[in-house]
């Protein structure tokens, strides 16, 4: 691998920092002649206004604000380096973000169903939401199952199931995202091995899946093997699909679990991206040519109910991943610098008090994404502090991106609120502080390490925690719950999963071993071990195999268990 | 602890609690909450990390001797799950340790847990003193049943 400069962030905040306004004479004029005798009139009570991120907020911005090189260097124009206004040169006129629902719940049947409900609404692509036990790669009948089977979504044991979930569905006609991170290698083979059985060509399926494990030890805490092991399989997935399937993303990079799990939006911001630049520094050490990969990476953000500074950070985060991509990593080709990503709406924002009043926190969380210029966006669903959103609950959500997509106009001109001192000034700000936070990555030895040392997950439980006194002691307001609130409380009809999910999850299973080849099936699962005891082989071939001769999820996991061995988090409270 | 009666229960040995995740979920951001808002208000905090079975957790509780276990989940599974930790304490017979819980928990099932033995239940939203208040008095419960 090309050195890398060890001194760049250090040299980058500098250089911002010299960029960045000094003394904003008008400003104080107005606040000292204007302002100050009007508030003293008025009698105004001081309070603190500061975002998610700790960022104190002015009560008006004005060009003083703006940087050095403001609208040439940091701005440009959209479909240009650095992206801060989009990625295309004509946004949604080009095309609309894709109205991409995450779905899944009870059985591969149970789902099908639902992608074709949503589907027959106008959804324009897919996205499958799993359950505990897949995503932590058990099977239904594992006893550490029991009770969870299609309740957080669908249950996948076996390639039977996935077929099962796409029974109808053309692979060659839809886009599908997967949210799934530990075995992601695995739902990948049996996303290969159904369109084979399709009939539909391997540079034919399109879709993403999530497979960043760096987020699961920060904030989803879904894994299943030591980091490292789990990046191996992900190096392999990466070098395969980069010669096999030039349309599947193998990695999307993803900050909405740091959010829910506690962060702020600039932690969000920066902890996201420094997993983005381990997993570009991981495949040039893979001897993939950055042009040649760095555009299959995506990211995933958070848009959470603080209006501008989500808007800000999603500019912030485009032009900090062009930046350092071409000036770090050497990227040549627009198409590496360009950050592509979906969004979904804040869950945690969302209450169980007065569950209607979700639906306007999704409203206001959407317009940041379409805002932030996201490619594709999920809408939460009023009911889900309750349960998984029922149909009713995830038509309004899919409908709230069409009135923001065709009735309100947000999505007529290219980032409306560029050149917005405030809106330059917070995204220059919260740049700053991502920065600032991969120096400190850095001087702990890089993402890796600060997980390893529980680092990031210290930072974020604080945060969060902050936020919570914050909330108990007033000074954060949510509707419903800590003013505004009413004391009783209707129950709402919510989606309730039928135990009997399971029980047919695992009589479907019992067939499917019955009907399976078991010497073929052990022989798979041999090779596969040795392969994975290889560093240099790839696993990729293996896990497809052993997937077509229907080796369950949890047999193929249980090899990679004997190899790899499990994890321990470190402590983090 | 504003309960006097509270107070010279817990006096000399604070309330001790085990918090835990019991089955497969990772959503641990509430759970950590409370770890440090237990902490603060002075009880003696025990973890038991991610994934750990229901038999561990019972396990954990009896040897600790504490007071409380609280769980938490937000996969949807509490009903299984929780009453495995209701049914293994039962087994035992141990009943001087009291069981909270909380998460996802849609509202018909709050009751059902109740009848199991499991209160609180506290869904999204829910203050930190309301449940540190509903700790406290299910611990002075429990603390009872050791002294007798």
């Amino acid at each position: 691998m090309d050195k890398v400069d060890g001194d760049y962030w250090k040299k980058k905040i500098e250089k911002l920092q010299n960029d960045n306004p000094g003394n904003n004479p008008e400003y104080s004029r107005w606040k000292e002649s204007t302002l100050e005798p009007w508030n003293k009139k008025t009698n105004l009570q001081e309070k603190e206004y500061i975002n998610s991120s700790d960022i104190s907020i002015k009560e008006l911005y004005n060009s003083g604000d703006l940087r050095k090189g403001q609208e040439e260097t940091y701005l440009g124009s959209p479909g240009e380096y650095p992206f801060t206004r989009g990625i295309y040169p004509n946004m949604y006129r080009g095309r609309p973000w894709t109205m991409r629902m995450f779905s899944g719940f009870g059985t591969p049947g149970d789902t099908n169903s639902r992608l074709k409900y949503l589907i027959s609404h106008g959804e324009s692509g897919l996205s499958i939401a799993f359950d505990m036990p897949t995503l932590y790669g058990y099977d239904c009948d594992s006893k550490r199952a029991d009770g969870e089977i299609g309740r957080c979504g669908v249950n996948v044991s076996s390639l039977r199931d996935m077929e099962d979930i796409f029974d109808g569905i053309d692979l060659g006609k839809v886009s599908t995202s997967m949210t799934i991170n530990a075995p992601a290698a695995v739902l990948t083979a049996m996303y290969i091995a159904v369109a084979k059985k399709q009939g539909v060509p391997l540079d034919k399926i399109a879709g993403t899946v999530q497979a960043d494990i760096l987020k699961e030890y920060i904030a989803q805490k879904e894994w299943i093997y030591p980091p490292e092991a789990h990046l191996r399989l992900i190096r392999d997935m990466m070098v395969y699909c980069t010669e096999n399937t030039p349309k599947w993303n193998y990695i999307s990079i993803s900050g909405y679990h740091i959010r829910e799990a506690g962060s702020s939006a600039v932690q969000e911001l920066a902890f996201t991206l420094a997993d983005g630049f381990y997993y570009a520094e991981m495949g040039k050490k893979a001897g993939l040519d950055i042009d040649k990969f760095a555009q299959r990476l995506s990211f995933f953000f958070n848009s959470s109910i603080n209006f501008f500074e989500e808007i800000a950070k999603l500019r912030a985060a485009r032009r900090i991943w062009a930046t350092v991509m071409k000036e770090r990593y050497g990227a040549k080709s627009e198409r590496s610098m360009m950050l592509r990503f979906h969004t979904q709406t804040s869950g945690y924002s969302l209450t169980w008090q007065q569950p209607l009043n979700n639906i306007i926190r999704t409203t206001i969380e959407a317009m940041a994404a379409v805002l932030g210029g996201t490619q594709s966006l999920h809408t939460n669903s009023y009911d889900e502090a309750w349960a998984l959103p029922s149909e009713e609950a995830v038509k309004i959500a899919l409908r709230t991106q069409q009135i923001i997509d065709e009735e309100s106009g947000m999505a007529d001109t290219i980032d409306p609120l560029g050149g917005s001192y405030y809106m330059e000034w917070l995204t220059n700000k919260l740049e700053e502080e991502a920065y600032k936070y991969f120096d400190e990555i850095e001087k702990m030895g890089g993402i890796l390490e600060a997980v390893k040392k529980g680092y990031i997950q210290r930072e974020i439980a604080k945060t969060s925690y902050r936020r919570q006194t914050r909330l108990e002691e007033g000074k954060e307001v949510m509707v419903g719950v800590n003013k505004h609130a009413e004391e009783e409380e209707q129950p709402i009809s919510y989606l309730k999963i039928s135990p009997k999910a399971q029980d047919d999850q695992i009589e479907k299973l019992r067939k499917v071993k019955k009907a399976r080849n078991e010497n073929e099936v052990k022989k798979a699962l041999k090779d596969l071990e040795k392969a994975m005891l290889d560093e240099e082989v790839n696993v990729m071939p293996y896990i497809i195999k052993a997937v077509e001769e229907y080796a369950t999820l949890e047999e193929i996991s249980n090899v990679g268990r004997k190899v790899f061995g499990g994890w321990k988090e470190p402590v983090i409270v | 602890m504003a309960d006097g009666k509270n107070q010279s229960l817990f006096k000399g040995r604070p309330i001790k609690i085990l918090l835990a995740k019991p089955g497969i979920d990772g959503h641990d951001r509430g759970i950590l909450v409370l770890a440090k808002a237990f902490r603060d208000a002075g009880m003696e905090v025990l973890y038991a990390g991610l994934l750990p079975t229901p038999e561990e957790v019972v396990e954990t509780a009896v040897n600790e001797d504490v007071d409380v276990i609280a769980l938490s989940l937000l996969n949807g599974a509490h009903m299984t799950v929780f009453k495995k930790v209701a049914d293994f304490l039962k087994e035992k017979n141990i009943n001087d340790i009291s069981v909270v819980g909380g998460g996802t928990i849609p509202d018909p099932d709050k009751s059902k847990l109740e009848e199991m033995g499991i209160t609180g239940n506290f869904g999204p939203g829910t203050t930190l003193s309301v449940i540190i208040d509903h700790v406290t008095k299910r611990a002075a419960e429990a603390r009872e049943l050791k002294m007798l």
